[in-house]
């Protein structure tokens, strides 16, 4: 992008004053190299959200922004309620609560090298993976009801997972004012043999080594220290996700008109909080929050009967589990008040300071841990809220890498195989049901996740706390 | 992912569009054309038409672990409470073996959504999310 566009708040804030029917500015928080990499979609995205009735502050855009749909990947808006704010399906997107979680091990690196191969061929067989992959679990019309009410907390009932992960999820594992009746039939049957899958796409599952500390106290308070394996998890809601996003999406489109709402482009779909449709979507978006927790939860319990098998003397206690697709409902300062906003994160983290009350306590005073998932063959990172990162962008902080390679660009440019081998020439044992989806997965599709931690780092959205980097990698 | 498709008619530009769906999921190529399902769908306009027919495609192979490679497409544009569009979408089961799979389809998006008639054929195009 072109930095003409831009005010200079500062050498990693960007702001686009407001100007024609922005209500506030938008900010962008990126290095001057990464603003100029920015698709120009971007800028058009955050101009288009800043639109949108009720916006508080601003529409700020992460470090790895770039072109979504309605809003732009890594974008992060907040709504009052109370001055006609709006919740927009289009803003939290299809894979609603798509998110990454950490499990620590208690090994090392040279604990589980000799047994990689086995790890990685045991996971692979127990994880359903891919296109068209099943679950082991099936349920009934009760189980579901309850399953979309409780989320990580009813898997855990189930006997899939310890109670003491709850308190290391987001909302304790369980999203209030969930709904079940709120999500379709279709979303329901869509969900019916999805419980513990991990998808496609970029989503995946690795064991991953510990090769860098950047600060030692947090990281302790986090448990990790170099050599350390953990093990993380990114996925979400899976089909009653998508589902729920395609339908609500097309009801916001054709109702936004009837609450007089001109959406600069239809992806933008939404509805006032205090409508029938808004409430309506609350309820079934928070029930779909629900089953990713649960899901994160099984995929949990069945990684932890493969470390069981393969590596008896593992112990696999959850870091952290955070969401990235969601509108939640937060208590922010705003004008030197405190203001119950409604704060959708699209491909963002939310990123609590230290001390905040919704975190448990062992790790309260280092903040909330951020999880950034790299590529395969890259690393990903740890970080933690900051005490600014509030007055910056409501507590929030970058998601991923983001591509720099279209799918289809990538699958004429790389070959799955030959992408498996490069890896495990490098010591990264993939594993994976397609080679066309390695392929288009390879890790130069994407940008320099490096670039984007440290941007985030440098704009105080969040700490950099260790980098993680693959020893083996589940693919759907 | 960007699809589009092209034909003389609408309905052919969404028959068009249904193959490339396909595409961006498995090589389309060696999909046989075994099993009917009857897919109906209305909408107030084409655009949000044709983002219905994809996703209740896309609905489809979720549900039934299908996918699809030919298709019958049938719009009804004259009524006055919007068009509504009946189709046939011929298939078989999904076969890691055989299909050369890549990603699943999460749904259709309204980003580049367009349904138009350009130049002397039509046009029907969105992005979908994987």
């Amino acid at each position: 992008m072109d930095l003409a566009l831009f005010r200079r708040r500062s050498d990693y804030e960007w702001e686009i004053p407001a100007h024609g029917a922005m209500r506030v500015p938008a900010v962008i928080f990126a290095d001057e190299a990464l603003v100029r990499a920015m698709d120009d979609k971007v800028y058009a995205q955050a101009v288009n959200v800043a639109k949108l009735p009720g916006i508080v502050k601003a529409s700020y855009a992460m470090p790895d922004a770039h072109w979504g749909y309605g809003f732009p990947i890594g974008g992060v808006a907040a709504f009052d309620p109370d001055d006609g704010g709006v919740v927009s399906a289009g803003g939290v997107g299809f894979d609603i609560s798509c998110g990454v979680r950490c499990l620590h091990t208690g090994l090392k690196r040279a604990d589980v090298m000799p047994a990689q191969k086995a790890l990685a061929d045991a996971l692979y067989d127990r994880i359903p993976a891919g296109l068209g992959s099943t679950g082991l679990i099936r349920l009934g019309a009760g189980e579901t009801e309850a399953m979309l009410t409780r989320g990580a907390a009813w898997a855990v009932e189930r006997g899939w997972g310890r109670v003491e992960d709850l308190e290391r999820i987001e909302e304790r594992g369980q999203m209030p004012h969930a709904k079940p009746g709120n999500v379709s039939p279709q979303a329901k049957k869509r969900q019916r043999d999805e419980m513990g899958t991990l998808g496609s796409g970029n989503h995946y599952l690795e064991v991953q080594e510990v090769t860098a500390v950047f600060d030692e106290r947090i990281a302790a308070s986090f448990g990790l220290a170099p050599g350390d394996v953990v093990v993380m998890i990114h996925c979400g809601s899976r089909g009653l996700g998508h589902q729920i996003g395609t339908e609500f999406l097309k009801r916001m489109a054709i109702a936004a008109s009837q609450y007089g709402i001109a959406l600069p482009d239809r992806e933008l779909a939404c509805a006032p909080i205090r409508s029938d449709v808004g409430q309506e979507y609350l309820g079934a978006m928070r029930a779909a929050i629900n089953c990713a927790l649960a899901n994160r939860q099984i995929l949990t319990h069945l990684v932890r009967q493969v470390f069981a098998a393969v590596l008896p003397r593992a112990n696999l206690p959850l870091l952290y589990d955070v969401s990235h697709n969601t509108c939640k409902v937060e208590e922010h300062r705003v004008d030197g008040a405190s203001k119950s906003l409604y704060v959708h994160r699209k491909g963002a983290t939310r990123a609590f300071g230290p001390g905040h009350p919704d975190l448990p306590p062992a790790i309260r005073a280092a903040g909330q841990p951020v999880l950034i998932g790299g590529s395969m063959g890259t690393g990903s990172y740890v970080l933690a809220g900051t005490a600014g990162s509030e007055a910056l962008a409501f507590s929030s902080a970058c998601h991923g890498a983001g591509r720099a390679m279209s799918r289809h660009q990538a699958m004429r440019t790389f070959g799955g195989r030959q992408v498996v081998d490069d890896l495990a020439a490098r010591g990264i044992l993939i594993r994976s049901p397609s080679t066309r989806g390695v392929a288009e997965e390879a890790p130069d599709a994407y940008k320099n996740v490096t670039a984007v931690v440290d941007a985030a780092d440098a704009a105080g959205l969040a700490r950099k706390v260790a980098r993680v980097e693959p020893l083996v990698c589940i693919k759907g | 992912m960007g699809i589009r498709g092209f034909g003389e008619t609408c309905a052919q530009a969404f028959e068009q569009a249904g193959l490339a769906l396909t595409a961006v999921v498995a090589d389309t190529g060696v999909v046989e054309p075994r099993v009917a399902v009857p897919i109906d769908c209305a909408a107030p306009d084409a655009e949000l038409l044709f983002a219905d027919w994809l996703n209740s495609l896309i609905y489809e192979m979720s549900t039934r672990r299908m996918l699809f490679a030919h298709f019958d497409v049938r719009i009804d544009g004259e009524r006055t409470d919007g068009m509504r569009l009946h189709a046939t979408a011929w298939g078989e089961g999904i076969d890691p073996s055989r299909h050369r799979l890549a990603v699943e389809i999460k749904g259709a998006t309204y980003t580049a959504l367009r349904v138009a008639r350009v130049g002397g054929e039509w046009l029907a195009q969105t992005v979908v999310d994987v």
